[in-house]
């Protein structure tokens, strides 16, 4: 779908980034604030211009500084979610919506204004005047108008980052709706893991200009070399699963996953719906045989891969990352890994508390696969 | 109520401005949108040719208008070969009028502009805009306000003008006798003094209804921008 190879010098940082990314769905571009990540949506749509290298979308030029090709923006085809929305105040959020099929000139209409407006929730904003809406209706309506200039591919930057945690959980179900039923590729930049979490397929990691590492969410999360950059929030594992059945007697789920069956708290949704889980470092405990009488349902046989080396000396805890059938971060004291002397290829019981699956990253997945 | 006399140069003024300022109107918003809108070598220097009618005395600009103009010089003579007689007549004195007013329209046009939320304009390109499309469907009705403003700004600085007209194509009656003109020319003739009163009061009118529907313009596009603070 996109590929592209740029370099470019900013202000205080040479950006030279390339990677190519052939599958719909979402690839999250990671880094930290000042990485360049927004320079990067720029030269894509067109805004700034790069020093060198090329884009590619769908197999067109859409830039080129060897064929002294560079599209306008307006020829690119590029939606563009930008962070802050946006509107165009003098207009209806209707007009707003409209504005992108005003000046294309498409065989087909792929998409149904009525459809879209539908999706988004927007059906009672349509008469509404940017000045009068929240922050959430706001985004969404930007998220509406870039789908509806019908382009090939969506670049959005930070779109949630603006918005409180209530309209995160609003707008975040509507990216995963628009990623299901509209068949778009989209580009997500963001600095939140957890966003990455819920809502990627692939990830890229921008760090000091270049891409540091190119993964799936699942590989990435669980690298310790990346434990730096991608430690920025509570240090976790992400694991894909599939809703096996419902106790309801007892209130539980039971979701199948390569290392075996994980009991949690009732989720209402279908079985077999495919669930990305997390699970939190800490809410993992270890121990060197089969606990017999516990209170832990979710017991699992594994083997110590690697011991992070804490950053900081006389450090209480040492993260460990565990082999279950998936890589799993455990949170232990150093104390513990001299008591039960853990070193890498020591068989080990893992005990997952069934409350500490992450209700937040528990996005319903389409098409991946849990075996 | 109005005497033909009085009639006449009401409407020669309001004649005059009106071209005057309809033909800078497109002008002043490409010099607004170049001063606003780009850097280059020498904008200082047009910055300062474009503010020049503001701070020269009228009477210098009159006398300059005069020198380039006058009807037998080069350029005077060329226009005359094509049909426009600029010496001595209305169309000399809106020539006055609207360089006069120039600087006050393009003033207020370059702020508005300034104003204008750029990345509103970068949305528009990306959702498929060409520059052109851009100025018509954000960046003009965004500014539309000071755009209004600027206009009338410029329209009552042409009904105003004396100076620069008087000295560039004199004081004819019924083609250059404009109000201020008019005004000036009763309070040196003895007994004019009520006559004089009679057109200063007209004046004063014109004023208050053209600030009236500036007014009005301004609210409604701001009403249409939303509340913007």
């Amino acid at each position: 779908m996109i590929s592209l190879s740029l370099r470019k010098q900013l202000k205080n940082s040479l950006l030279n980034i390339s990677f190519s990314s052939e599958e719909t769905g979402i690839t999250a571009l990671y880094g930290r604030s000042g990485a360049g990540k927004t320079s990067l949506a720029n030269m894509i749509s067109g805004l700034l211009k790069p020093d060198e290298g090329f884009i590619r979308i769908e197999n067109q030029l859409i830039f080129c500084s060897q064929k002294a090709i560079d599209l306008k923006p307006e020829n690119r085809g590029i939606g563009y979610v930008f962070q802050e929305a946006r509107l165009f105040p003098h207009m209806t959020v209707k007009d707003n919506l409209l504005f992108g099929t005003r000046f294309k000139r498409l065989e087909s209409r792929p998409l149904s204004i009525t459809e879209v407006v539908e999706v988004l929730g927007l059906t009672n904003l349509l008469d509404r005047r940017p000045d009068s809406l929240s922050g959430g209706e706001a985004q969404r309506i930007q998220l509406g108008r870039a789908i509806l200039s019908h382009p090939k591919i969506l670049v959005m930057d930070e779109p949630l980052s603006s918005l409180d945690q209530t309209r995160k959980q609003e707008i975040l179900p509507l990216i995963e709706r628009l990623r299901d039923e509209f068949n778009i590729p989209i580009l997500y930049i963001t600095h939140s893991m957890e966003e990455i979490i819920r809502l990627a397929d692939r990830l890229l990691i921008i760090e000091d200009g270049s891409i540091a590492a190119d993964g799936t969410v699942e590989e990435l999360t669980g690298r310790l070399d990346l434990r730096p950059l991608t430690g920025r929030y509570e240090a976790g594992s992400v694991i894909n699963s599939e809703v096996l059945e419902h106790d309801r007697h007892y209130g539980l789920t039971k979701l199948k996953f390569v290392g075996g069956i994980l009991h949690v708290p009732l989720i209402d949704v279908e079985k077999k719906t495919q669930l990305r889980i997390r699970i939190r470092a800490r809410d993992v405990s270890l121990s060197s045989t089969l606990p017999e009488k516990t209170s832990e349902l979710n017991v699992f046989r594994g083997k110590v891969i690697e011991i992070a080396q804490p950053t900081q000396q006389n450090a209480a805890h040492a993260d460990t990352l565990i082999d279950i059938g998936v890589p799993i971060w455990v949170r232990v004291t150093r104390l513990s890994i001299e008591r039960l002397s853990l070193r890498p290829g020591i068989e080990i019981y893992a005990s997952i508390k069934g409350t500490s699956v992450d209700r937040q990253s528990l996005a319903a997945r389409k098409g991946i696969k849990a075996l | 109520m109005l005497s033909p006399e009085e009639l006449n140069v009401l409407l020669l003024s309001l004649k005059v401005s009106f071209w005057a300022t309809a033909c800078s109107l497109p002008i002043g918003m490409g010099a607004a949108w170049i001063l606003a809108r780009y850097d280059f070598p020498g904008k200082i220097l047009v910055d300062g040719l474009v503010h020049l009618p503001l701070v020269l005395p009228p009477v210098v600009v009159g006398y300059l208008l005069l020198v380039t103009l006058n009807p037998n010089g080069s350029i005077g003579r060329m226009l005359s070969q094509v049909g426009i007689e600029i010496g001595f007549t209305w169309i000399g004195a809106s020539v006055a009028a609207a360089i006069m007013a120039f600087p006050l329209m393009v003033r207020a046009m370059r702020l508005a502009f300034e104003m204008i939320d750029q990345r509103l304009e970068l949305a528009a390109r990306t959702l498929g805009a060409s520059p052109l499309r851009m100025l018509l469907y954000i960046s003009f009705p965004l500014a539309m306000p000071g755009i209004v403003t600027g206009t009338i700004l410029a329209f009552a600085r042409c009904l105003g003008e004396f100076g620069a007209t008087i000295t560039f194509v004199s004081n004819i009656p019924g083609e250059t006798r404009t109000l201020p003109l008019a005004v000036y020319t009763l309070t040196q003739t003895p007994e004019g003094e009520a006559a004089a009163f009679r057109l200063v009061i007209i004046s004063v009118l014109i004023a208050l209804i053209a600030l009236a529907i500036s007014e009005v313009i301004t609210r409604q596009a701001k009403a249409r921008l939303g509340d913007q603070k």
